[in-house]
């Protein structure tokens, strides 16, 4: 009579009957919303990756450069008005790469200038020699910047891929200055890219009449005050526009999609009552004038004053309506603190990730019959039994995978045919061994025990050291080959325990029926 | 009652006189593969190296000659277009391009643009340069950890030949499988580095179980000579080797044939591991601890458990 201790076998029921509650799920058709599954029966399916259903991973970096450049510009402007303020005579006030440097014109201003750089916080490093003053950023500053810029940049980047918070994207910080963005089910990759690429900084200006675009490019000289901007439409030789804003775009309340009276693509846009005061002064002051629109560096229109604006307007420029529907959806969401640079992309179209899964599932089922049919070739009873423990592995997978809610990627399918062929390895050594031990002369339930036990030390050895570099995969693989880690470890985990318990049970359960006298392995 | 057995119960292979000639044979494929990797090099896929790959689908046969004449008007440098899988697919490789990440994106837009409306793309990738060496060194490290966690772990349950000889098998199969694919052209990417990784566990596997049973069979048959234990070791367990390989190999074959193209080299890289991690366990791994005094006093720890009715 073979023994199997009554705890062994509650926990393979136990375990297989946890596998199937959590694997059914992913059998049942796609409607959670209309009729909800059973109660005991949890929701959860397993997560396709990206490269399964289709959709977009980008890794991006914030060009902390610019943000760097534009926030010392500001602190050279704010200097330059202090520095006024107090009556020191200074030269030589500019921005630099990575600081900001002035000189006093006299040696007696020294004392006062305390009185200016005391207003700097400790993101900043003053340093004063002689006449000459250098502000930059200290490393916590650099460090605090980058985290307001990331952490700003996330929640505009949310607001662009998902304005209405449906899709579910994954926006994550990765490292310093790095985001990732993960968003399922996207049909045309590029679009993402066109509502990341632009900061999408908008202002007014004003043009400045003094001179023109041509002038100022033939003779490289701009009135004090003033700068040449490129135009978006080529062939067009730019504008000269007064540096002083009007109205920048934080001051937007509402942008939309339109057509303006030539039955043209526009946006129109809404300001918030400040910008409407704003604009409604300055377009006031200056009816008959040209402004510019401004779009990330780039003047868009210059439309001619024609009355006082206030709160409403409509930017034209030669927009297609696919565009439009882009640039009011950008504007809504905010500008970018910093341009968005990509590192590594990685987008698949649902047609892809749809052939992937039906080939991937023609693979398993292949793999699984060309294996079952060796093993019952091989082994008879005894191979379907370890077949019954292969399907119930399987199933234990698919429930892991559920559980955890780990996804499941392409690779990650082909970790799961591979464990097939490897799972059945310990019922073979076991078989084996029985098979040795029968020949050894030995009775069946004595060899059977025997197999089991002597081959139990080689399984534990064996799977560990496999275990081992599938663990590293984890640790340091990267995306798809995170997942095929995932079900590799999953696989010899749950192999174990269907080749040393669930085939151990049918055995037990067989031979102690049966009372075989001869047994043909 | 019929049962397919490729080994004879009764097999008893002279194995350890091969192993001067699997020495022999061992040795040159390793030199060959470094030599191959010093001089050819690798196709390393632009996951590692850096570039953009682009996956298109034609409504017809796709007109590659037509494809290369529109694309290269682009002049994005060196490119390679090749059908794919069905012969309306197209795979689009394209150089890392000079200057920084924003002429990469510029060049994907240029491409997609250029195929225009008589294809549909259906994967993009692109790796910039820092990503890509940052990937290829964290594949590299995997690589290096998991074979230094292997040799401790096996140093622990076994004595130290077995360790040596492990690692030395583990370095032979990784060095020529990486010396096929230097041969081959095949593409060298993330996942041939994680078949790698699963080819060494396999092998170690496989490693492992001979290991086994030659420290069973050691304390087994004290007055035996060493060589004679040795292949009584290897002849006990070629038949669960053959079983446990063909079954695997089996289940690789399904995902070469039936996995789509992405999976194709994956599974074709990972079938020779599993050719190669055989061989090596039999005649690296036990050819190696064959050349030393085996310990074989019981260790208490370690010993084989004895079944019931023995004691």
């Amino acid at each position: 009579m073979l023994k199997f201790e009554t705890w062994k076998k509650a926990l393979v029921l136990f375990v297989t009957g946890f596998g199937i509650v959590y694997a059914v799920p992913n059998l049942l058709p796609d409607n959670p919303e209309q009729t909800s599954p059973p109660s005991f029966i949890p929701g959860q399916t397993i997560n396709l990756g990206l490269d399964l259903q289709g959709g977009s991973h980008l890794l991006l970096r914030a060009d902390m450069d610019a943000v760097i450049t534009e926030r010392l510009n500001g602190i050279a402007e704010q200097l330059r008005l202090s520095l006024r303020a107090e009556k020191l005579r200074f030269r030589d006030l500019r921005a630099q790469q990575d600081l900001v440097s002035f000189s006093l014109r006299d040696e007696k201003d020294i004392p006062k200038l305390s009185i200016v750089t005391n207003d700097f916080s400790s993101d900043f490093n003053v340093a004063t020699e002689g006449l000459k003053t250098t502000v930059s950023f200290t490393e916590s500053g650099l460090q605090a910047l980058a985290d307001q810029t990331i952490e700003q940049s996330i929640e505009i980047i949310r607001r662009r891929l998902d304005p209405d918070g449906t899709k579910e994207p994954v926006i994550q910080r990765q490292g310093r200055e790095r985001i990732l963005v993960q968003l399922p089910g996207v049909d045309d990759p590029e679009r993402i890219k066109r509502l990341l690429g632009k900061t999408a900084r908008l202002t007014f200006q004003l043009v400045d009449m003094r001179t023109t675009a041509e002038d100022a490019r033939r003779t490289g000289r701009v009135p004090p005050g003033s700068v040449l901007l490129d135009s978006t439409q080529e062939g067009q030789p730019g504008y000269v526009v007064e540096r002083r804003v009007m109205v920048s775009g934080e001051l937007l309340e509402n942008a939309t999609a339109a057509f303006d009276q030539n039955n043209r693509p526009s946006v129109n846009f809404q300001l918030n009552a400040e910008g409407g005061r704003r604009f409604g002064r300055a377009t006031g002051e200056n009816i008959g004038r040209p402004f510019a629109i401004i779009l990330d560096g780039k003047v868009v229109s210059a439309p001619v004053i024609q009355a006082q604006i206030f709160a409403s307007g409509q930017i034209t420029g030669n927009f297609t309506t696919e565009e439009t529907r882009e640039l009011a959806l950008i504007l809504r969401a905010g500008a970018l603190p910093a341009p968005l640079v990509v590192l590594e992309e990685r987008s698949v179209g649902p047609g892809l990730g749809a052939d992937s899964i039906a080939a991937g599932e023609i693979a398993a089922v292949v793999g699984l019959v060309l294996v079952i049919g060796y093993m019952v070739l091989s082994y008879g009873l005894f191979g379907i039994f370890a077949d019954a423990a292969l399907l119930i592995n399987i199933v234990l997978i698919i429930g892991a995978l559920s559980a955890l809610q780990a996804t499941l990627t392409l690779p990650g399918i082909a970790g799961i045919v591979l464990t097939m062929g490897m799972a059945v390895d310990a019922n073979v050594l076991i078989f084996e061994r029985i098979r040795e031990e029968l020949r050894g002369g030995r009775r069946i339930a004595q060899a059977i025990d025997a197999g089991y036990q002597r081959a139990l030390s080689t399984i534990i050895d064996s799977n560990l050291t496999t275990l081992f570099a599938a663990l590293f995969l984890f640790i340091f693989g990267s995306g798809p080959v995170k997942g095929f880690a995932v079900t590799l470890s999953l696989g010899i985990l749950t192999s174990m325990f269907t080749a040393l318990m669930v085939t151990r049970y049918f055995i037990v359960v067989w031979a102690n029926l049966r009372r075989p006298r001869t047994l043909n392995l | 009652m019929f049962r397919l057995k490729i080994v004879p119960d009764t097999a008893s292979f002279d194995f350890l006189r091969y192993m001067p000639a699997a020495t022999a044979l061992s040795g040159l494929m390793v030199a060959a593969s470094v030599l191959l990797f010093a001089l050819v090099g690798l196709n390393l896929g632009i996951d590692i190296k850096g570039g953009i790959l682009i996956e298109a689908r034609s409504g017809q046969k796709a007109d590659i000659a037509a494809l290369r004449a529109d694309l290269g008007r682009l002049n994005l440098g060196d490119m390679s277009i090749q059908s794919f899988g069905l012969e309306n697919d197209v795979l689009i490789r394209v150089q890392r391009q000079q200057g920084d990440e924003r002429a990469q994106m510029q060049a994907i837009e240029g491409i997609t643009a250029a195929l225009g409306n008589s294809y549909e793309v259906r994967r993009t990738e692109f790796v910039g340069p820092t990503v890509g060496a940052e990937l290829a060194q964290n594949g590299i490290l995997a690589v290096c950890c998991a074979l230094a966690a292997i040799m401790f772990y096996i140093w622990f349950r076994f004595e130290w030949q077995f360790s040596v000889a492990a690692l030395l098998a583990l370095t032979h199969d990784v060095l020529t499988t990486i010396g096929l694919f230097s041969l081959t052209g095949f593409e060298f990417n993330l996942a041939t580095l994680a078949a790698i990784l699963t080819i060494a566990g396999y092998s170690i596997n496989d490693t492992v179980v001979v290991f086994d049973r030659v420290r069973e069979t050691l304390r087994k048959y004290k007055s035996w000579q060493q060589t004679r234990i040795l292949n009584k070791a290897l002849n006990e367990t070629l038949s669960r080797t053959v079983m446990t390989s063909v079954t695997t190999a089996l289940a690789l074959i399904a995902i070469a044939v039936f996995g789509g193209a992405v999976l194709r080299d994956f599974a074709l890289a990972m079938l020779w591991g599993v050719g190669i991690g055989t061989y090596s366990s039999v005649f690296i791994a036990v050819g190696i601890i064959s050349r030393f005094d085996l310990k074989r006093s019981d260790d208490e720890d370690n010993a084989v458990p004895v079944p019931e009715y023995e004691r």
